[in-house]
């Protein structure tokens, strides 16, 4: 098992690119919000509509983010990493 | 940070401080539901298995509700409402921060830990390196996080309780102590997780049925209660204010919350509740929702407060502005739906304290005499025994620690938790998952500097120096270390591990990731 194609570790490669990959993500949108609190307060404080700030909606949008990367992350797992997975278990018992 | 611990003034009109039978009532439901659920889950406790991982039984969904009662603090859920309610936006910079955590947890971290561990997030350090240190390095900011939350959760509760029901401090420690021995004794992880998840419904049911009766003053119109608000108070309520005084602190505070969430001991153990690492990811995609969910929610909560309470009313019950939600439900409900939310509180500490409590147990015993003392040869019996005196020891810990801390400001022990999780947990945690040519000096050093680091720069910094001991000025500049302590713990994770030259490893996958992804046959 030890080339370059064994099919658990290309699998195994696939995973730790998207997690990282969303880690990233979600690093970026909130550190970008904690950023733009610290450094553009005039943006964040631009009113959207009657009683809504940029900020407000932003920081909404922080939970909403959160909330699509890990249905993301989750419909993936499910609908590919589980499935490759149980073939190269059943391949390994067989 | 957030916080419980400001005195009260009798000024307001309120019912609140004093003894209200509905609460009470409630509260007597509460225990009487839990203890009941304490005695079905004690017939089944009879292994080390049962005790800290409630048999591998718990559902996804169970789970998903478990991790989110952990999580949902009364810190959280009083602290956010009370921010909000008398600074406006800025709270929303906490509601978002507590949140943002959890995908981490979920892309790096929920399905290693449960298919290479067993009982604490040690298993999983210790894996490949040799046991006796590695477990004492853990033991050490495990316990240093664990005391550190249940200090503020406790001195919380006692202040919580006295202002809700009017009982005197001390006795409210002690029901708070002798409940949550109770549970974790005998019910062990079954029982911890059945009071989370029962706290948790309570919680957000509490939350959800009274941001619904602030907003239906508003047409069901968040942006209504705002313009509400910002017509009352002032535009600048829907601005960032003056929280962020300093970008630097903002964003170390953001580290600590965003890391710290994966270097938690209680929450990291409830991975191992489940049957396997899908679950794990599962219960992970679960609990972000509900925890979102609440955190939108407190920050209705917050400006329903402020429009229908106003922010003087909030700061005369108390200054730090922590009974603005039970104000609101007292204004929207009256005494009754006031007794409920208290009573909501006052479980809501209580089963926090339970899975910390539970999660300190742990490496007191399964890490530290189990691994270390016992080399690993403790009879089945013998660990389940000394995992219960561990339980009565911190619990006995916490009362004797929160009657120590009584009327001292401890509302930064929370974030401080955070940050020592976020440093001494979280870098060798996740090292040990990535990184194959960790080493054990490496990992030790990581994580005792990561911890005994956090301390030291938070006694140096202006929280402790200004804010307690009243200096004019701090020798560390930043609230809160993390954006300086996580960086170097990775940076000497690294560092010393790879002084030590250790071997190249083999080509191809080694043992430990198989089992990463593939789990462990017959676990």
């Amino acid at each position: 098992m030890a080339d370059a194609h064994d099919p658990l570790r290309v699998l195994a490669a696939a995973r730790w690119r998207i997690a990282l990959t969303l880690t990233a993500v979600m690093i970026a949108v909130y550190f970008g919000f904690i950023a733009l609190i610290a450094y553009d307060r005039e943006l964040l404080s631009v009113r959207l509509a009657q009683g809504l700030t940029l900020g407000i909606v932003l920081g909404a949008l922080v939970i909403v983010v959160s909330w699509l990367l890990t249905y993301i992350y989750v419909r993936w797992a499910n609908a590919h990493y589980d499935e490759q997975l149980a073939a190269l278990k059943s391949e390994g018992e067989g | 940070m957030i916080i419980l611990a400001s005195q009260a003034s009798t000024l307001a009109p309120s019912r609140i401080g004093q003894p209200n039978a509905v609460a009470m009532a409630f509260f007597v439901v509460f225990i009487a539901i839990t203890l009941g659920i304490t005695y079905w889950a004690a017939r089944k406790t009879r292994t080390t298995e049962h005790f800290y991982a409630a048999g591998r039984t718990i559902s996804p969904g169970q789970n998903g509700f478990a991790l989110a009662g952990d999580y949902m603090s009364a810190a959280s859920f009083l602290g956010i409402a009370g921010l909000v309610s008398t600074t406006g936006f800025d709270g929303l910079i906490y509601s978002t921060g507590w949140l943002v955590g959890w995908p981490v947890v979920l892309f790096l971290i929920a399905e290693p830990l449960r298919n290479l561990g067993k009982y604490t997030f040690a298993d999983v350090v210790a894996l490949r390196l040799r046991q006796a240190p590695v477990r004492v390095a853990s033991a050490i900011g495990t316990l240093a996080t664990v005391i550190l939350y249940l200090i503020a959760q406790m001195v919380g509760a006692g202040g919580l309780i006295k202002l809700m029901f009017g009982l005197s401090y001390e006795t409210a420690i002690v029901i708070v102590g002798v409940a949550m021995i109770a549970y974790v004794l005998f019910g062990g992880m079954l029982a911890t997780t059945w009071v989370q998840i029962v706290k948790a419904a309570l919680l957000l049911g509490g939350a959800f049925l009274l941001a619904v009766l602030v907003l239906a003053r508003f047409g069901m119109n968040p942006a209504a209660l705002f313009a509400a608000a910002s017509t009352k108070y002032g535009a600048a309520v829907l601005n960032p204010g003056k929280l962020v005084s300093n970008p630097l602190d903002a964003i170390s505070l953001g580290m600590a919350l965003m890391f710290g969430t994966a270097g938690l001991p209680h929450i990291l153990m409830r991975f191992y509740t489940v049957p396997d690492a899908k679950a794990a990811r599962t219960s992970v995609f679960y609990a972000t929702g509900l925890i979102g969910f609440f955190y939108l929610l407190t920050f209705v909560l917050g400006f329903g407060a402020m429009v229908l309470v106003g922010p003087d009313a909030i700061k005369g019950v108390d200054k730090g502005g922590n009974m603005a939600a039970p104000l609101l439900a007292e204004h929207l409900g009256g005494t009754p739906f006031l007794g409920f939310i208290a009573a909501v509180a006052f479980a809501t500490i209580l089963a926090v304290v339970a899975g910390l409590t539970l999660s300190g147990a742990a490496a007191l015993s399964h890490d530290l005499w189990v691994s270390v003392v016992r080399k690993g040869m403790a009879s089945a019996g013998e660990q389940l025994r000394v995992a219960r005196i561990a339980t009565v020891v911190l619990g006995v810990i916490a009362v004797v620690l929160g009657i120590t801390f009584k009327g001292q400001n401890v509302a930064f022990m929370v974030s401080l938790a955070f940050a020592i999780a976020a440093s001494g947990n979280f870098p060798a945690l996740l090292l040990s998952i990535f990184w194959r040519r960790l080493t054990t000096a490496g990992a030790v050093s990581s994580m005792l500097f990561g911890t005994i680091a956090t301390l030291v720069l938070i006694y140096l910094s202006p929280t402790i120096q200004v804010d307690i001991l009243k200096h004019t000025t701090a020798w560390f500049p930043l609230k809160n270390p993390a954006l300086l302590t996580i960086p170097l713990s990775f940076v000497i994770g690294i560092t010393v591990s790879l002084l030590q030259s250790a071997a190249p490893q083999e080509e191809g996958m080694s043992a430990h990731d198989r089992r990463m992804h593939l789990g462990e046959v017959g676990d």
